[in-house]
């Protein structure tokens, strides 16, 4: 924030009429950042880039896989086989009955990943800003309070997943404590569901401490001024505290529903390989890739990315130009809500690059 | 307002940056499988000798490292190394089939699970082993069957495995009863009990019937001891019959009739060695693994000498188990294959599968293990298991195993789950397995 405003006047300040000197160092920022930035580029190339473009190769070929009725050995060697990969997913060819009846096991997975999704995701919003709320009152025992609703996100997920696992047992503690039989590691609506609690559980600290970050940046004046304006508790927190940290919340947003289009380990390893009513498109293109049939692995991953790359590109297009929308017609009128977008934006960002 | 665009921009490149990691994650490796070798029964060079790695899963006995280094002490110049995989099959297979596509010459001698040894051998991960070097005459001919793919031997038998059935012998002492060999023999049996002893935490059996490998093979136990079979003697899948439905309907009504009680549809081996172990089971499905554990007498098991081992029962008559075990074959691509052919024999010979099996209750493949006084003396169901092995079924031999096995829990569990009658599941079953195996 300090900078955004500290830079405004430099900039509009060539009023003095002096023609600009070559200056070695600025005029050189161009490649310099180039060359500042070229190992990092050269690591996402490698990582990144190079096996996406392997992937979406591989994706127009397949694997084959006829055997020889005299030997019984594969033929091996891979074909060129265009979009059957892709066109394959509405075939009706793998047809499973999962949470929405029969159809192809791609879309079953497909229709999980966005359910799961969109669930998980509001669920953990709604909590994560509730934890944020909480963690960022000052009372007695904030350290240990922070510390603890920080602990779920500090598990890795597989762990979490197994620990799940085991309260979700038949004769686990959940259903003692609920005094029920429920077969939640089963295939059935409430294994779906413990997908989601344990989801929920971990991730909601995430958005938490995001949301948090954000709400430091609320001057307390603001707060004072609404007081003294008679404004109640809840006016505050929908008039104030909600549109002020908004542009932090949602990029915390955006990343949970990126990482949870993408999720695997947590069904994987609660609840199993083969459970149609969890099954997400990760661990699908990872059991066909397990199978040996690289090909639809491979288009199946692609789909994925092209979704999430859609849902991602949607978030910043519609929540994203909010942001801006929202500051720029506004700005003659209302002073502050310019300054919201603004000062909010950065140390979001900020916020994320400390963390990941 | 500047700074608002930048901080848009950085916004859509870092959440495409995200997604970019998204699809790199998941993309399947290339591959390109080496053709294997055209004609039946290629000659295989076994002469070239050196130091190798054998590959197995974790090593729970303990035992693996004493064997091999009983064999280093023998062959300085030809040293056995241990490579660990994790415990989960999946990705034991996983490594294997990975290591075999980079080529990787130092594997040498794979602990092949016998469900994969038609994917292994077609697929011309391991090569056939020539029949002078490896005589199969005095092993349990269900278990070189098991290592065995289009008439070639690819992998010599080294471990084996049947169901057996736990019972509470106290208790049917108790009430003067026998094992039973049916299941309905079997209920009768629990109904007495239950009445006589009133106490409703005391459940009949149980087995495996969560949706994995252990579904599969209680399926097949009991379509098979009903007379029914999920692939014919000629290779053709035949699920869709009378008998194979009498099965599936056989495993549904015990649960359906509190027989078996409902939570075990979410079991594995370890629940239900647990809950007999607890006391909250008459009888008991299970693997030979779970005698020395529910033996223990440091209270961890409360059947401590209150339990006995019988065969299977089965729907119509006498149960036929599903036939597990491991075998050893020769990775195609490693270098010294004439040291694995050796450590293989060695492994495979009687003297150190005896030691083994005395140090860990691993099941021998030599039949005459089965009758030595030693072995029967340690292990008192060793002779019923030599039956269970006997007649045990093998599962389908099929290159897709994964997809087939898959296939099949898909059918059991939805029925078990009662999401979809058996005929239509069976029948669906049939189809999906005639595209799997042709």
């Amino acid at each position: 924030m300090a900078t955004a405003t500290a830079e405004a006047p430099v900039r509009s300040a060539p009023g003095d009429g002096r023609k600009r000197k070559k200056n070695a160092l600025s005029d050189g920022q161009g490649r310099l950042a180039w060359i500042l930035l070229a190992p990092t580029l050269l690591v996402i190339i490698v990582v990144a880039g190079i096996p996406v473009l392997m992937s979406i190769r591989e994706s127009f070929f397949q694997v084959n896989s006829g055997v020889d009725p005299n030997t019984g050995l594969v033929a091996g060697g891979e074909r060129f086989s265009g979009l059957e990969n892709f066109t394959a997913i509405f075939s009706g060819q793998d047809n499973v009955s999962g949470s929405y009846g029969q159809m192809g096991r791609f879309i079953n997975a497909f229709f999980n990943t966005t359910l799961i999704t969109v669930i998980a995701v509001l669920a953990e919003t709604i909590l994560g800003v509730a934890m944020a709320l909480i963690m960022a009152k000052a009372f007695k025992g904030r350290g240990i309070v922070r510390a603890g609703i920080l602990v779920p996100w500090a598990i890795p997920t597989i762990v979490s997943a197994l620990m799940w696992k085991l309260i979700f047992d038949e004769a686990g503690v959940a259903n003692r404590i609920l005094g029920s039989q429920i077969l939640w590691l089963a295939d059935s609506a409430s294994s779906f569901w413990a997908v989601i609690i344990a989801d929920v559980w971990k991730t909601a600290p995430f958005i938490g401490l995001l949301t948090l970050a954000g709400l430091q940046t609320i001057p307390a004046e603001v707060y004072e001024a609404a007081k003294v304006d008679g404004a109640t508790a809840w006016q505050q927190f929908t008039r104030i505290t909600l549109p002020m940290v908004r542009p932090t919340l949602v990029v915390a947003v955006l990343f949970r529903t990126l990482d949870t289009l993408r999720m695997f380990d947590l069904p994987y390893g609660m609840i199993g390989p083969g459970k149609y009513r969890v099954e997400t498109l990760s661990i699908f293109a990872y059991l066909e890739a397990n199978a040996g049939r690289y090909g639809p692995a491979a288009a199946y991953a692609i789909v994925l990315f092209v979704y999430v790359l859609l849902i991602a590109f949607l978030f910043v297009k519609i929540l994203g130009a909010d942001v801006i929308g929202d500051s720029a017609p506004k700005k003659a009128k209302k002073k502050r809500g310019d300054r919201d977008a603004t000062t909010g934006a950065v140390p979001a960002l900020q916020q994320m690059g400390g963390n990941h | 307002m500047t700074s608002a665009r930048p901080a848009r921009r950085v916004l859509i490149a870092a959440a495409s940056l995200t997604a970019l990691l998204a699809a790199a994650a998941c993309g399947g490796s290339s591959s390109d499988t080496p053709a294997a070798g055209g004609s039946s029964a290629p000659a295989v060079d076994l002469s070239k000798r050196g130091p190798i790695e054998y590959w197995q899963g974790k090593d729970t006995s303990g035992n693996v490292k004493n064997i091999i280094a009983a064999w280093n002490k023998d062959h300085p110049n030809e040293e056995v190394t241990l490579r660990e995989l994790p415990d989960n099959a999946d990705q034991q297979r996983q490594q294997m089939i990975q290591n075999t596509q980079i080529k990787d010459t130092k594997m040498a001698v794979l602990s092949v699970d016998n469900v994969w040894t038609a994917e292994f051998a077609a697929n011309g991960y391991v090569i056939p082993l020539p029949a002078d070097q490896f005589p199969t005459e005095d092993f349990v001919p269900a278990t070189v069957n098991s290592g065995t793919y289009f008439n070639n031997l690819y992998a010599y038998p080294t471990s084996s495995d049947g169901g057996l059935l736990y019972y509470r012998k106290d208790l049917l002492d108790k009430y003067d009863l026998q094992p039973p060999t049916t299941f309905d023999e079997m209920k009768t049996a629990c109904k007495t009990i239950q009445d006589g002893e009133g106490d409703s935490k005391l459940n009949c059996f149980a087995g495996q019937y969560q949706k994995y490998e252990g579904l599969t093979v209680n399926f097949a136990e009991a379509v098979n001891s009903a007379g029914g079979v999920i692939v014919d003697e000629a290779g053709k899948p035949a699920v869709n019959s009378p008998e194979a439905k009498a099965g599936l309907d056989a495993l549904k009504g015990m649960f359906d009739d509190g027989t078996i009680p409902k939570g075990a549809i979410t079991w594995q081996e370890e629940q239900g060695r647990q809950a007999f172990q607890d006391g909250e089971l008459i009888f008991h499905r299970n693997w030979p693994y779970v005698y020395a554990l529910a033996q223990k007498e440091d209270g961890s098991s409360k059947v401590a000498g209150k339990f006995d081992v019988a065969a299977l029962p089965g729907v119509t008559g006498p149960g036929v188990s599903s036939l597990g075990g491991h075998n050893f074959s020769i990775a195609a691509n490693a270098e010294n294959k004439g040291t694995a052919a050796d450590f293989i024999k060695y492994w495979a010979s009687a003297e150190v599968q005896k030691s083994n099996a005395l140090a860990t209750s691993a099941a021998p493949t030599r039949a005459a293990l089965y009758t030595d006084p030693d072995m029967v003396k340690k292990y008192p169901y060793m002779p019923i298991l030599l039956k269970s092995i006997e007649t045990a079924q093998p599962r389908p031999k099929a290159v897709q195993y994964g997809d087939v096995t898959l296939a099949i829990q898909d059918a059991a569990y939805g029925t078990l789950q009662g999401q979809q009658e058996s005929d239509a599941a069976l029948s669906g079953l049939q189809t999906k397995l005639e595209g799997l195996i042709k």
